[in-house]
């Protein structure tokens, strides 16, 4: 059974292989390949799955050597698979979600022609996002990282030909490559301090930490929060995120729900050994987190495009996650339940707005929606179900998974708790708003439809069954992912050995925390629907605040990023393409000349007059013997 | 007496380049072709060689193996001696399995331009074009094969009549001012290389004075045993005219300036030749002449030289990035590159240097698939400017996807054959130099930075004017790019073997400079408690 | 008679000569001056010869003459084709080594 674990990559990457280089042959048959490959390997999980139920706690986590990749006297990397309690839930969401995304694209991409190719770069995602949460080391995992960003960079990319996909997939790539070189130096860090680089013994020597290194760790825990604030779209490397909205629909699903995003959840969660160690790094952590909930979600409220509203979304939930795991033990578990909801309701409501966007001739603002939910039943249901999920309402997954982490956020004690706890209750209050203005915006109110670029007009309609099943399916999960997780603690017990876990000490009683984020709860809906719902939507956007122009903005980060980074650095470039050509090569060049002018005067002697030559010899032959003379005279 | 290995897998290119240039001149296009199959036979020969000679090279065994000698000048100690190590094997094999590839790519490269009434010009200038390849992977190989200083110096300087034929003669642009360009190009490559080997010339009579024997081998052992001793600052004078020399060729920053002149203005082929083989030759000799000849005044100037590589790298990223010219851009790119290697080396850590020997045959590969992918695509069009280009991916997407892969080589992306060396090297100069070692990890965002905006400007968008016509990958040219790729992909993922072979070596060579790796700091804390 | 006066004499012939190469330009007359600077160093070289009562100064002497006849005979084939061609005895009109 432990040598499936190979299997479970490499079943999508031989998906991946064949869609990329079997050529037109394949084109007919490539969308089935690609989802079959994507099932079997959900299938492998699912077999792996029971059987690592089967045994008993301490014998669940199984490894399985391959082969030695670089072995250089003592830097000895292997690839090697780990597959733990946490591996595996995030093989079940990867493959389990991103299969039914696979499905979804069938019908999504029915008319793209390059159809074949779009499935070989799923299949890629899903295998790098695998090797990434299957490796038992730094190094290996480093390799799922940056595949997952060539991944992604494909998909977001994916539409070549429009200049603002090329841009958006090379901006993603930059970001997350700023990101990875935090992974590199804090894999370098562990190997100059641990002199290895693989789990077991890198968290083993972590945990007996001493005075000495603990700064060595708590720079690796900060390059590692580097590294996911790179992935995960955390501030200040977030800025990829909402432009990666130009890939295809299914793709920001599987970005936002199943892969990439995730990807820095589980490194922190992962690394909980060198996490617990160093408090600053921590620190670190729950500040990133915070403050992203909170940018994702004032960003989210701004948007008119229905995708960057869910964008700033992700990145707000994100926040959540990011800040449960910064705060340790009491964190980790409910930082990887929700991740695993948020999965489920995430990847619904953006194969919803594929749904709608499919309905509405590729329309993306939500202003030029409305009065949907009669012309896309199923939608409007299964994005309903989403919502609630998202927004917390008892008893749908989001109210048990996210209530779990403000009420970790208060326990983390003292000032800061209370900060943390207030920071996540402000959130959930934000995301109620923003999901209702999405949800009155697109399925309510009156008709807002325009016609397109080439004069269409739109005729909303519902999906097709291929589209709408997995719909469906991600809402059965969304509604009932928080009950069974929380019943019996399920969840906890299941993950727990791995991470650890820990009770807090709330400052309140549990039970007045939920009471207060019902309240707020209720509070952002009713704001949002006295906003949206009662009220018509104007078709142009209101000029709006300061704060909603600079949210509409993403809140200045690209300006930011543009003045400093873009700008100065292409001036940068300039100034030294300047210095190549009149600094260096100036210098060599005048030296030539130099050389070139002297020889030029000193050819001015070769006149070609005989008796001038014969006249230097003359001198020549008279200054010798003269020398000689006059050396023999002083002897 | 055993069969001369060596001196056969160094003679073959060697005979093949007389044979080529002897053969009769062409009469029409299949006879051009048929000449042409001649100097392709024999650099598949040389491979054949190469390939039996690394299989013949034991891992671990005696440093220099398959030696050969013959004294050639004994008065002043100078013998004909050949011997390899791990690092010169390998380095023989790429040096070897490139050239075929080089001349497939450049099948019609130096054909003569045929006039407007299509009749056929007669000349030798294609297959001189071929013989000079074939000349200067003679003199590569011998180079990688010499054991005595003095043989390497007149084989380290002979190449560069071939390549400066091949830099000035052979260029694509042909007419007036372009062609007052290419030959700026070439006497500048041929100058700034003379008077590296100048320099070099002078360290190796003072070597002589010193030493009485040019032979690497008895010098590295005298120096071992005391019996040799140089004075320190005879020492550091002898090493700084050596690393001149080789800091021209590698290049190293601010000695730099001749490679995008020469790669700019040469044929995608030639290009390809210059930083993936030629070069080669200057990084190896610090390897094998510099750190071994000169231990002492090795450690004493390696900080020194980590700066000028971490401004290499960051410098010549930047720089890449401000490019109008794909070749020079890849030029640019390569300083990047070469930083990284001599890093490696003078980290003076065994992580850093098998990351520099691997780095040198992944750098030689992935800047082969890269750059002549690139050709292929500024063949088609006749112009190497990156404006000219925009929406290729749409019209030739092979072509775009082999190019994306060979980029995406070149930024070292996992999985593909550089990450392993780049992250050996920076690991093995974080050891020693943590600062260092962060500042070089930028140049992985400035690599991506400068890849995906040549690949954004040239693949994708719409397809621009004149990019209509841009035809895929033909056959021939699938054929040099698929093993290409292959070669990277077995690289990134299963590198053991190559590593094998180099670790022994590298471990030899510091054992030489006296300097071991540092040790984790943990077993210390530990221990220092304990 | 003082033998150093042949040296005088030597002298003088060998100044004549110098001068007339450095001032004239006809080719022949050039040509002559060269043979008198030759034989002034063979009048020096067999005043030394008698002077220090050996042999060796004679023995060169016949050797310079052997050389002269030979210059004679290529400079003038030179000079006769340079008059062919340029239809000119003049030095100064065979300047094509100049850059």
């Amino acid at each position: 059974m432990d040598n499936l674990i190979p299997v479970l990559v490499a079943v999508p990457l031989l998906g991946a292989a064949l869609l990329l280089c079997g050529g037109r042959r394949l084109d007919r048959v490539g969308h089935l390949l690609g989802t079959f490959l994507a099932f079997a390997s959900f299938g492998v999980g699912l077999a792996l799955f029971f059987s690592m139920l089967g045994r008993s706690v301490d014998q669940r986590p199984i490894h399985d050597h391959l082969f030695t990749w670089i072995p250089v006297n003592g830097f000895q990397a292997e690839v090697g698979f780990q597959l733990d309690q946490l591996s595996m839930t995030f093989v079940l969401l990867i493959t389990g979600v991103g299969s039914l995304i696979h499905l979804y694209s069938i019908g999504y991409m029915a008319h793209d022609e390059k159809r074949r190719r779009f499935f070989g770069y799923l299949n890629l995602f899903l295998a790098a996002m695998l090797l990434l949460v299957l490796a038992d080391n730094y190094l290996l995992l480093y390799v799922g990282w940056e595949g997952v960003g060539l991944a992604s960079y494909l998909l977001i990319g994916f539409w070549q030909h429009k200049p603002s996909a090329a841009t958006a997939a090379k901006k993603a790539f930059l970001v997350n490559r700023v990101g990875d070189v935090g992974l590199s130096i804090a894999v370098m860090l562990m190997f100059t301090t641990f002199g290895t680089f693989a789990f077991t013994p890198v968290f083993a020597d972590a945990s007996k930490a001493t005075q000495a290194t603990q700064a060595t760790l708590t720079g690796i825990g900060l390059m590692l929060l580097l590294a996911a604030c790179g992935k995960s779209a955390q501030v200040p490397l977030q800025s990829w995120l909402g432009d990666a909205m130009e890939g295809p629909t299914p793709v920001s699903a599987l970005i936002h729900a199943a892969t990439m995003v995730t990807a820095g959840v589980y490194l922190i969660t992962r690394s909980s050994a060198i996490f617990n160690q160093a408090p600053t790094a921590q620190l670190a952590t729950v500040v990133v987190g915070a403050v992203t909930l909170l940018f994702g979600a004032i960003v989210g409220c701004a948007k008119d495009d229905i995708k960057k509203a869910l964008a700033g979304s992700t990145m707000s939930q994100i926040g959540y996650m990011v800040l449960a795991a910064g705060l340790g033990p009491i964190g980790y578990v409910f930082a990887i339940m929700h991740l695993v909801t948020h999965g489920f309701f995430k990847a619904g409501l953006f194969l919803g707005a594929g749904s709608v966007m499919h309905g509405m001739n590729d329309e993306v603002d939500m202003r030029k929606y409305g009065g949907l939910a009669k012309y896309m039943k199923w939608t409007t249901v299964t994005f309903g179900l989403g919502y609630l999920a998202i927004i917390g309402v008892p008893p749908f997954s989001g109210f048990y998974t996210k209530d779990k982490i403000i009420e970790a956020a208060f326990g983390h004690g003292g000032t800061e708790g209370w900060i943390l706890g207030t920071c996540a209750v402000i959130g959930a209050a934000v995301t109620a708003f923003y999901m209702t203005r999405v949800m009155l915006m697109t399925f309510f109110g009156e008709k807002r439809w325009a016609d397109d670029a080439d004069g269409h007009q739109p005729h909303p309609h519902e999906s097709p069954k291929i589209m709408v099943i997995p719909m469906v399916l991600l809402a059965v999960g969304s509604v009932a992912g928080g009950f069974l997780f929380n019943w019996n603690d399920s969840f906890v017990r299941w993950l727990s050995p791995v991470t650890g876990v820990a009770e807090g000490n709330p400052p309140l009683n549990p039970t007045v925390i939920q009471i207060l984020t019902g309240v707020v709860l209720v509070l952002g809906v009713a704001v949002a629907w006295m906003m949206y719902g009662r009220r018509p939507v104007p078709a142009t956007p209101p000029l709006g605040s300061l704060l909603t122009r600079a949210a509409r903005r993403d809140l200045l980060q690209d300006d930011f990023n543009h003045v400093v980074l873009v700008s100065g650095g292409s001036h940068l470039t300039r100034f030294l393409v300047y210095l190549e050509g009149k600094g260096l090569d100036g210098l060599v060049n005048g030296i030539a000349a130099l050389v070139g002018g002297t020889s030029g005067r000193v050819r001015k002697i070769q006149n070609g007059y005989v008796r001038s030559y014969a006249l230097s010899m003359f001198g020549g032959a008279l200054v010798l013997a003269v020398t000689t003379l006059l050396m023999r005279a002083v002897a | 007496m055993s069969f001369p290995l060596l001196t056969v897998t160094a003679a073959l290119p060697a005979v093949g380049a007389i044979l080529t240039a002897a053969l009769p001149a062409a009469t029409d296009t299949r006879s051009r072709d048929r000449n042409k199959v001649v100097p392709l036979a024999f650099s598949l020969a040389t491979l054949v060689l190469a390939c039996v000679a690394t299989a013949r090279f034991t891992p671990g065994g005696p440093r220099f193996q398959l030696t050969e000698y013959h004294s050639w000048i004994s008065q002043f100690g100078i013998g004909y001696s050949l011997g390899v190590d791990g690092i010169a094997v390998v380095l023989v094999l790429l040096t070897a399995v490139l050239v075929p590839f080089v001349m497939l790519a450049s099948w019609h490269d130096a054909d003569p331009v045929v006039d407007d009434r299509g009749t056929f010009e007669r000349n030798r200038r294609t297959q001189g074009f071929f013989a000079l390849i074939l000349a200067v992977e003679a003199m590569v190989v011998i180079s990688f094969e010499a054991t005595d200083v003095f043989l390497f110096y007149v084989f380290f300087e002979a190449m560069l009549i071939p390549m400066y034929f091949l830099i000035g003669g052979f260029g694509d642009r042909t007419k007036g001012e372009d062609a007052k360009q290419r030959s700026y190009a070439a006497v500048k490559f041929l100058l700034y290389n003379l008077l590296g080997g100048l320099v070099m010339l002078a360290a190796v009579i003072g070597l002589y004075t010193r030493a009485h024997t040019f032979d690497l081998v008895s010098i590295t052992t005298a120096l071992q045993n005391g019996s040799l001793h140089f004075p320190p600052v005879v020492e550091n004078a002898l090493f700084l005219g050596f690393m001149f020399a080789f800091a021209v060729k590698a290049p190293l920053w601010p000695l730099h300036t001749w490679l995008p002149n020469a790669m700019g203005e040469a044929t995608a082929g030639v290009a390809v030749l210059i930083t993936a083989v030629v070069d080669k030759v200057g990084t190896y000799a610090m390897l094998r002449f510099c750190l071994n000849l000169f231990p002492e005044a090795s450690k004493t100037f390696a900080p020194a030289i980590l700066v000028l590589s971490v401004i290499s790298i960051l410098y010549g990223a930047l720089l890449a990035v401000g490019q109008k010219d794909i070749k020079r851009l890849v030029a640019y790119a390569s300083i990047s590159h070469f930083g990284f290697i001599i890093l490696g080396i003078f980290a003076l850590t065994s992580q850093g240097q098998s990351g520099a020997a691997l780095y040198m045959v992944n750098h030689g590969v992935s800047t082969a698939a890269w750059l002549l992918v690139a050709g292929f695509l500024m063949s088609r069009r006749g112009s190497r400017l990156i404006a000219d280009y925009g929406g290729v991916q749409k019209v030739a997407p092979v072509l775009a996807g082999t190019f994306l892969v060979g980029g995406l080589a070149i930024l070292s992306l996992p999985g593909l054959g550089p990450f392993v060396s780049e992250f050996l090297v920076l690991v093995g100069t974080f050891e020693r130099y943590p600062a260092l070692g962060i500042v070089a990890t930028a140049g992985i965002v400035l690599a991506a930075l400068y890849v995906l905006v040549l690949y954004q400007r040239t693949m994708t968008g719409p397809v621009k004017a004149g990019n209509e016509g841009v035809k895929d990958l033909k056959a021939r040219e699938l054929v040099v790019v698929a093993p290409l790729i292959a070669m990277l992909l077995v690289l990134g993922i299963y590198p053991k073997p190559i590593a094998d072979i180099v670790n022994p070596s590298v471990n030899q060579t510091l054992s030489q400079v006296g300097r071991t790796d540092p040790a984790p700091h943990v077993v210390n804390a530990i221990g220092g408690g304990q | 008679m003082n033998p150093v006066n042949y040296l005088y004499l030597a002298a003088l012939l060998f100044t004549i000569g110098a001068v007339g190469v450095l001032v004239r330009r006809n080719a022949i007359v050039l040509f002559m001056c060269v043979e008198l600077m030759l034989n002034a160093c063979n009048l020096a070289l067999v005043t030394f010869s008698r002077l220090h009562g050996n042999l060796d100064g004679q023995i060169i002497a016949f050797f310079t003459m052997v050389v002269a006849a030979a210059e004679v005979v290529v400079g003038l084939a030179i000079i006769v084709s340079v008059f062919r061609t340029r239809h000119s005895a003049s030095v100064d009109d065979t300047n094509l080594m100049k850059l």
